[in-house]
């Protein structure tokens, strides 16, 4: 049984589904963080195998890109919940609303 | 040289937006000066146009200067350009000579207002507006020209803006222009649509060749005259020019004596041919309009007591003269009429503004009296000007109105008839105010007549709030008599009086009717007038009688005015009805139809706005509020909702590309 | 065969480190579940030659950004396991399994009927995987296709380091004792 393309893109979207999902239902901000390098890494995931299967090695310099900016948004996304936790310790993110219409 | 005829407008504009950035840095004298440098430069640029039209051949005297493509729109070119031929240049000449003397006198005049660079900064942008005005090259320019000078009109008359009275003044003056400019801006949109040009050559060749229907021709010439009308202060528009008083006296001796008043005259010499393709009554109209507000104005001045107010009166009177020659098809009388009267009018208001300056800025005639030993140089001068006004010869004032007497006798016996009565009335009332304030006893420790026994039962309240130049502190004081005496104005007021007073006696002699050859300003206007100038062959015996007709009126008015106002020999009450000095209540009559059914309509449009226009924006304001209030539960805060909501919509839109994808 | 067996163990770990990222309550545990996952992904990286990817995925992330959330956890003090069972915005928790499974549907129905309809084209750049290295060919694409990009990014982790120092700077208190003993 020969490994197809199809069969990491289909990882992938589960991959994905799973971050999505996690983002949605898990209130921990750093989870939900955690959550957000999944659904990327998922896509991360298929642009390598789209890179193979077209054999263009373009697929994986995104990849690349899509690391650092991962890396940025981390740093300052962490740096924003340090922020937040320092004057509400303990918070979760249903304690922020303060777009409350 | 003709090519520095754009000089001429730039240079009051230049000192225009030098004052403008600068003024209040200058501060006085050195604004004035500025001004006046700048208006004097730009009388030499007009004096060096002249002379190189004057070097051209008598047919050639056209120069049409393109400046730039001002309004590039579909069929609508119109150039920022200039046109060059005797008439503009004519108006050029006298508009920056005697708009630079006023500046001088204005130096003089102003000295110690907070607001003196200010008055400079307006007076050069009216002087660049009245140029590009007379200077334009179609109608369109013209027409900035004439917003420009009705905007600083405006500004002007209301210069002392902090009085109640004068900013309403102003902003009478300028509704009122607003009809007549209404007239102007409809005459260009029939112009326009009729032969697809707003340029005077177009208008001119086309109206000339026929290409112009008469029933056109005359819709465009009837408008004009409202546009006319209302810059000119003819019936039934006159009513703002005697409250343009309220502004500073070189104000009135400038824009509203000598030369803005004198725009709709310029308009129709401008535009002599299209008036000549109109049917044959048209010209009766303007002609009637002008006869009849000489007269209406004349009687009116008899019975006027503020000094400015007289000569405001005086200068509608002459603007219907003006008026009345160009429908008798005078048009170089007409224009002689305008450069004389723009001297000695000029003349006349700027001795009042001396006597007023003089006076402490008293302006009711029945104060005056004797003046001409404490001001003997602004009595000298005034003198000429009234002599010259009253049509006394050999001062210009005679020549220019001999010259419209007869045009009119020739085109209809009753126009010349009321013209002369209306010529009576002007040497009547301007020998009164001569009588009143530079003659008989000084009066200014007096009290005023109680209102009830003033001549003719005018009240006081009609003429002083609305004529008055001073602050309030200063009117209260009028109970009580002037402790010091009159005295006479510094040089920089005197030297414009004596150099006008000059002019006034000589300007007659621009065009002398004894032979064709004396006929100067004619044969100089003649390219401009393509042959339209009517043509009056009188016996000489006949001239001789209207002449001296004219002449035996003049004396006649003065004669009266001596006995009795000089000999008391009778009540000056007998002539100053209460119709005069209510100005026929045309005014009160505009006001109370106003006031009363116009009002209503104003209220009912007032209703409408707060009703429909407003009510529509509120519905939509409130539909938004309440579309608001039941959005913003949506809003809740979450950021875990928001996320949910980006979910769902990239479901949504994958599903979309789902059902377009083709497998 | 090999690449068969290599693929299923990495989807299992790739899987089951999501599942316990999104399931756990204890937050520590759900960082080390990640780095699970992140090494799945290498290794799959690798076994679709991204070898160079393969490394900086395990440098960056589960040497740098999983190590950051560690270091946040310590700075916080975050020890105490979450609440998963409560959900306290009412149909969340459903609107969000459906919408999830909803997508997954989607794309899969995309993936698995629909062939090439929703894969592009092969690109002109093609790697030739015989004659040279891959890590050369990405290095050459990074530094003449995409350099401006690549400039881009190194001004944007400059940014990001001066950011994250200014928000988390204490503008009342600047002692140094304090940031420690926080």
């Amino acid at each position: 049984m020969e490994v197809t393309g199809t069969w990491y893109l289909v990882l992938a979207a589960m991959l994905f589904t799973i971050g999505a999902v996690g983002l949605l239902i898990r209130r921990n901000p750093l989870v939900m963080f955690m959550c957000v390098e999944l659904m990327l890494n998922a896509v991360n995931l298929t642009f390598v195998t789209f890179a193979r299967m077209l054999d263009d090695v373009g697929g994986q310099s995104v990849v690349f890109f899509v690391l650092v900016i991962a890396a940025v948004e981390v740093v300052v996304g962490l740096a924003i919940i340090v922020a937040i936790m320092r004057r509400r310790p303990g918070a979760t993110a249903d304690d922020i609303a303060l777009l409350k219409g | 040289m003709l090519d520095l005829v754009w000089l001429i407008p730039a240079l009051p504009l230049a000192g225009f937006l030098t004052l403008l950035v600068l003024g209040r840095r200058l501060g006085e004298p050195m604004a004035g000066w500025l001004a006046t440098a700048a208006m004097g430069g730009s009388f030499l640029a007009t004096v060096a146009v002249f002379l190189g039209l004057l070097d051209r051949p008598g047919d050639d005297r056209f120069f049409n200067q393109v400046l730039f493509e001002w309004v590039p729109a579909g069929n609508l070119s119109v150039d920022a350009g200039f046109l060059v031929d005797p008439l503009s240049i004519t108006m050029a000449l006298f508009i920056t000579g005697v708009a630079t003397l006023i500046h001088l006198y204005s130096v003089g005049y102003m000295h110690g207002d907070p607001n003196f660079s200010k008055f400079f900064l307006y007076l050069n942008l009216f002087a660049a507006s009245m140029l590009v005005l007379v200077l334009g090259d179609n109608m369109l320019m013209t027409f900035l020209g004439w917003e420009g000078v009705g905007t600083c009109s405006y500004l002007l008359v209301s210069f002392w803006f902090t009085s109640e009275a004068n900013a309403s003044a102003g902003k009478k003056a300028f509704v009122t222009n607003r009809i007549g400019d209404w007239g102007f801006m409809v005459a260009m949109f029939l112009t326009f649509a009729t032969i697809g040009s707003l340029s005077y050559a177009d208008l001119i060749s086309s109206s000339m060749s026929g290409e112009i229907a008469a029933v056109t021709a005359t819709g465009i010439a009837l408008l004009l005259l409202v546009g006319a009308a209302g810059k000119s202060a003819q019936l039934p528009l006159f009513v703002w020019l005697p409250d343009a008083m309220a502004g500073p006296t070189p104000v009135s001796a400038l824009i509203h004596a000598a030369t803005m008043v004198t725009a709709g005259v310029y308009l129709f010499v401008r535009v002599n041919p299209v008036v000549a393709a109109a049917y044959d009554w048209v010209p009766d109209v303007i002609a009637w309009v002008g006869v009849l507000t000489a007269l209406v104005a004349a009687t009116i001045a008899v019975a006027q007591n503020d000094i400015k107010k007289v000569l405001a009166y005086s200068t509608i009177s002459q603007l219907g003269f003006m008026f009345f020659a160009i429908g008798s098809g005078a048009y170089v009388a007409a224009i002689f009429h305008v450069i004389t009267h723009a001297f000695f009018k000029a003349l006349l208001f700027l001795g009042s503004g001396s006597v007023i300056h003089g006076m402490h800025d008293e302006q009711d005639m029945r104060r005056m009296g004797g003046l001409r030993r404490f001001m003997p140089i602004t009595g000298a001068t005034f003198i000429v000007g009234w002599l010259a006004i009253a049509g006394v010869p050999p001062f210009s004032g005679f020549w220019s109105k001999d010259e419209i007497l007869l045009y009119a006798w020739a085109d209809s016996k009753a126009i010349w008839a009321l013209g002369s009565i209306a010529a009576l009335l002007t040497a009547f009332y301007m020998s009164r105010q001569v009588f009143m304030v530079f003659f008989g006893e000084p009066r200014w420790n007096e009290a005023l007549p109680v209102a009830a026994a003033a001549p003719g039962g005018n009240p006081d309240a009609e003429v002083e709030p609305e004529s008055e130049d001073v602050a309030p502190a200063e009117v209260d004081e009028h109970p009580e008599h002037h402790v010091e005496d009159p005295h006479e104005s510094p040089w920089t007021m005197t030297l414009p009086l004596v150099v006008l007073a000059g002019a006034a006696i000589v300007a007659g002699g621009l065009n002398l009717p004894f032979t064709p050859d004396l006929h100067f300003l004619g044969h100089w206007l003649e390219p401009s007038l393509f042959g339209n100038e009517a043509h009056v062959d009188a016996t000489t015996g006949t001239k001789v009688f209207v002449a001296g007709f004219s002449v035996v009126l003049a004396l006649a008015g003065v004669a009266l005015a001596a006995l009795v106002y000089l000999q008391r020999r009778f009540d000056s009450a007998v002539i100053e009805q209460r119709a005069f000095a209510e100005g026929w209540w045309i005014d009160s009559t505009f006001a109370r139809v106003v006031a009363g059914p116009g009002r209503q309509l104003f209220d009912l449009a007032a209703w409408f706005d707060r009703t429909i226009i407003d009510g529509a924006v509120n519905g939509v304001a409130s539909g938004v509020r309440v579309g608001g209030t039941a959005l913003r539960t949506l809003q809740t805060g979450y950021v875990r909702t928001y996320a949910l909501a980006v979910g769902l919509g990239a479901v949504v839109v994958g599903a979309w590309f789902l059902t377009r994808a083709s497998f | 065969m090999v690449e068969l067996i290599v693929f299923v163990i990495g989807a299992a770990v790739i899987l089951a480190g999501a599942l316990g990222v999104v399931l756990t309550p204890n937050t520590t545990r759900a960082a080390l579940s990640l780095i699970a996952t992140l090494f799945g992904v290498a290794v799959l990286f690798v076994a679709q030659e991204a070898h160079f990817l393969a490394a900086v995925q395990v440098i960056v992330y589960a040497g740098a950004i999983v190590v950051l959330f560690l270091f946040v956890m310590m700075l916080l003090g975050v020890d105490s396991d979450d609440d998963v069972r409560s959900e306290p915005l009412p149909g969340q928790r459903p609107a969000a399994i459906l919408g999830g499974l909803a997508f997954l549907a989607i794309v899969l129905t995309a993936l698995l009927a629909g062939g090439t309809a929703l894969t592009g084209l092969s690109g002109t750049l093609s790697a030739d995987s015989v004659l040279s290295s891959n890590i050369a060919l990405l290095g050459r694409n990074l530094f003449t296709e995409y350099v401006f990009a690549f400039e881009a990014t190194a001004v944007l982790l400059t940014i990001a380091v001066v950011g994250a120092v200014v928000l988390v700077r204490r503008l009342d208190a600047p002692s140094d004792d304090e940031e420690v003993s926080n």
